[in-house]
């Protein structure tokens, strides 16, 4: 008995002994589980991948402790995430990949009563340029001749994109308006989908991203006719763009991951850190350059800064929709 | 026979000593992750994948098809044996499987699920080899109009599903319709059918939270209504013969749902966004409807459970392919295994099959070697398996209460969703009391989220015009084969209610 109280004693100092050092360790802020990483679209199109290629830059460099699991709620145009991760009863071990639905959203939906001031920013991983594409067999090959397409179906031309009031349509808004095209508006659940549908040829024409249209451009399926970047984008040089064409328009979706409301400081700068160490390897500087994102990294106080003014932009852009 | 050739390369690499490891391993945590209800090839996939960073990433793919397959493979033991669906692809298991392991017949329909699971791998892995770039551009040609007349035509066979009372088959679907439609609305984007205001309502209710509920806590309270807990829970007993004459009774009454999921099933699987879950449920229904005795489907019928295990497995190939051939996943699963391949510099689109011929062949190659694991080592655990069934109910009730909460809690780490699988519980519990079918509504919830937007995009596109789902041609013949199906019975209906009017007359 005695030999057992002793025994125990000693084994409680051991353990004090080591809970020490580990308290000074455990101020370092460190996820206690898999961290829900949730993604503001479906399965598939642009913002996905990008989630599943931090994901695994994360997971190949060890870059943390405990995993991201991806998690698509893509319904709702983004509201579904957005809810989820406002409503996120652990707020520290919760992260939401956006997309512009990000200020979109609660613009269009004010009865979801989501301020998005009251997110945590986290990392502006990039911005993400828009291009026409049609399909090969339309034997478009020109914006001129695009436009001259389009008037000449009046109103029969189908273009497909992501949901009413998103990224898609309000660039497919802008082009309709700069050059009286009518045009008949498809909407799909993700840009994945839309690309499928473009080369199944169900659509006639898309504003995908870059890297949801690569493959089939590669193949030879996809012609590249207009960007919506600022300048000419180094992977499509001969591809104008609407401002060269004479319309000060351009529009990027971004790419950006920010925290749940209510996140700890600790956790967010743990996740500032984390998602600096993804910007700066060499796999996420060679995917920006692959998939022909623009950098635009920020601190946290210029992230806030940039909402404001994006919401801002989308609401006169969605006023102009008539939305 | 360049394909063979390829192909034979392909077997060969992932027999080297690191694949086939990294095979057996896959399986056999696929088949324990697919039995555990509520963690499916999903999270597996997911919760696995930094481990294949330590290995080429040849050798991780198909460690992670592996994880799949098997876990296509493990769904059915928990369906069969708790009454639980082990992962959402599992649930029509749980139709004719739970019946058989009432009547004491688990290792029937354990066999029977392990070998359609291993029929339905080998004939998509047999078409996915021959006619990969063919079925990529099918995929392709289905739009709207065509998966909106894909999913009449899966409604329309379940209209059969219900038995004979057509009027609650067809309330039963409604409300699954009904169902599946809270959420967010994914044309406008606005919310809707949130009821009572609850948040928890705006992401829509999971299918895996339904089922669970249904198929978990309701199967439980019928159990303990119907026995008053005294249940004569059969003494199963495995000998090596009788694992042998079930593999001959098994190939008798199973051949059949065998077939139609294997083909079915790997077709719905290779177009995107369906998956295994609706491709395992449609083939249900389908081998119910060409069945000589479809009175015996939802009492135990081997064709019921081979029809969706082969479905599940065979689902799981097809979704592979749009996957490789087009970057668009099949599936949540292959969406992960997306993910991995990009950052193993692996880029999936129409020019993966010509840049990178070796890991594309090596990854067939592993489906067949990764099928034949797999239905070894799971006729090897069917023992483990039915031993549980050994427990006496009293027992078994509590253990399968704590694994449906558990397992609902792990799906979506959300508090609200086990709130509904209780309330769905007691739901199915006391509609089965009043005689109406549950998989109707459990099938509408499946497909509801898939048909209701594709039927709004076809009548965008024609501008509202129904008949583009009759004119175009492969819409078309679908649209019309379904609409037959699904008026024969009312026909049939109206027929008996004038003969029965007649003599009373």
């Amino acid at each position: 008995m005695n030999l057992t109280k002793r025994m125990l004693m000693s084994m409680a100092g051991a353990a004090l002994m080591f809970a020490a050092p580990m308290q000074a360790v455990a101020q370092d802020w460190q996820p206690r589980k898999p961290i829900d990483f949730v993604i503001m679209a479906g399965a598939g199109g642009g913002a996905d991948q990008i989630a599943r290629f931090i994901q695994a830059v994360a997971e190949q460099e060890d870059l943390t402790t405990r995993p991201l699991v991806p998690n698509n709620k893509g319904g709702g145009s983004g509201a579904e995430a957005l809810i989820h991760v406002s409503t996120a009863s652990d707020p520290d071990h919760t992260i939401l990949v956006t997309l512009n639905s990000f200020f979109t959203t609660p613009l269009r939906q004010q009865n979801l009563g989501i301020d998005i001031q009251t997110f945590t920013p986290v990392a502006m991983m990039g911005v993400d340029p828009f291009v026409l594409w049609v399909h090969k067999d339309s034997g478009i090959t020109t914006f001129e001749e695009y436009v001259a397409k389009v008037q000449e179906m009046d109103g029969e031309f189908v273009m497909g994109g992501t949901g009413a009031g998103q990224e898609d349509s309000i660039v497919i808004a802008y082009m309709s308006g700069a050059y009286d095209l009518d045009i008949k508006y498809i909407p799909y659940d993700g840009g994945g989908a839309v690309a499928k549908d473009l080369a199944g040829q169900q659509i006639m024409a898309t504003v995908n991203n870059p890297a949801e249209a690569k493959g089939f451009y590669e193949a030879g399926d996809f012609v590249p006719l207009l960007a919506f970047s600022d300048e000419r984008m180094p992977a499509y040089p001969d591809v104008p763009t609407i401002k060269e064409m004479g319309h000060d328009f351009s529009y990027y979706n971004q790419r950006a991951i920010v925290g749940a409301p209510g996140m700890s400081e600790e956790a967010a700068a743990y996740y500032q850190d984390l998602f600096t160490q993804v910007y700066e390897s060499e796999q996420w500087q060679g995917y920006l350059t692959s998939e022909s994102l623009s950098p635009l990294w920020m601190d946290a106080a210029e992230q806030r800064d940039y909402w404001a003014l994006q919401v801002e932009n989308h609401q006169a852009l969605l006023a102009a929709l008539g939305e | 026979m360049d394909v063979l050739l390829l192909l034979a390369d392909g077997m060969l690499l992932s027999l080297q000593p690191l694949n086939l490891v990294m095979i057996l391993l896959g399986v056999t945590l696929g088949l324990f992750i697919g039995a555990m209800p509520g963690l499916g090839s999903v999270n597996g996939v997911a919760i696995l994948l930094p481990v294949t960073f330590l290995v080429p990433p040849g050798s991780a793919i198909i460690f992670l098809a592996a994880i799949y397959y098997g876990a296509m493979y493990g769904g059915a033991v928990s369906s069969i044996t708790l009454g639980i669906p082990g992962a959402s692809t599992a649930v029509a298991t749980t139709f004719d499987g739970r019946p058989l392991a009432q009547q004491g017949r688990a290792s029937l329909a354990l066999v029977t699920a392990a070998l359609a699971s291993f029929i339905g791998g080998t004939v998509a892995n047999v078409l996915f080899t021959l006619f990969a770039p063919l079925l990529a551009s099918v995929a392709l040609s289905f739009g709207p109009p065509e998966v909106f007349a894909l999913m009449l035509l899966a409604f329309a066979t379940f209209v059969g599903l219900g038995g004979d009372d057509i009027p609650k088959t067809v309330f039963s679907i409604c409300f699954g319709l009904v169902l599946g439609a809270v959420g967010f609305d994914q044309i406008s984007g606005a919310p809707r059918l949130v009821l009572f205001d609850y948040n928890g309502f705006l992401q829509g209710i999971g299918f895996l939270v339904l089922a669970i509920g249904v198929y978990g806590i309701g199967e439980m309270l019928w159990t303990i209504d119907q026995t008053r807990g005294d249940v004569t829970a059969t003494t199963p007993k495995m000998t090596i013969k009788g694992m042998a004459s079930d593999t001959k009774e098994a190939a008798k009454r199973g051949w059949k749902g065998t077939m139609i999921g294997s083909f079915l099933g790997f077709f719905v699987g290779v177009l995107p966004a369906a998956g295994a879950t609706p491709g395992s449920l449609m083939s249900y229904g389908v081998a119910k409807m060409v069945s000589r005795k479809p009175e015996e489907f939802g009492k135990g019928s081997p064709d019921g459970v081979a029809a969706p295990e082969a479905a599940n497995n065979s689902a799981s190939t097809g979704s592979m392919l749009p996957m490789l051939t087009l970057g668009i996943p099949g599936s949540p699963t292959t969406a992960i295994l997306l993910g991995g391949m990009v950052i193993w510099g692996l880029v999936p689109g129409p020019r993966l099959f010509v840049d990178e011929q070796e890991f594309v062949w090596g990854l067939i190659g592993s489906f067949y070697i990764s099928n034949v694991a797999a239905l070894l080592i799971n006729l090897a655990f069917i023992p483990v398996f039915i031993w549980m069934l050994r427990m006496p109910f009293t027992i078994l009730a509590p253990m399968i209460f704590v694994l449906s909460i558990a397992g609902g809690y792990a799906a979506t780490r959300d508090m609200f969703d086990i709130w509904l699988i209780v309330l769905f519980g007691l739901g199915a519990f006391f509609m089965r009391k009043f005689d109406y079918p549950l998989a109707p509504a459990v099938l509408a919830i499946v497909l509801g989220p898939i048909a209701e937007p594709t039927l709004r995009q076809s009548l965008l596109l024609s501008s509202g015009d129904p008949s583009i789902f009759f004119t175009r041609p492969v819409a078309g013949p679908i649209t019309i084969i379904a609409l037959v199906l699904i008026f024969l019975p009312a026909i049939k209906v109206v027929r008996r209610m004038r003969d029965e009017r007649k003599p009373a007359s």
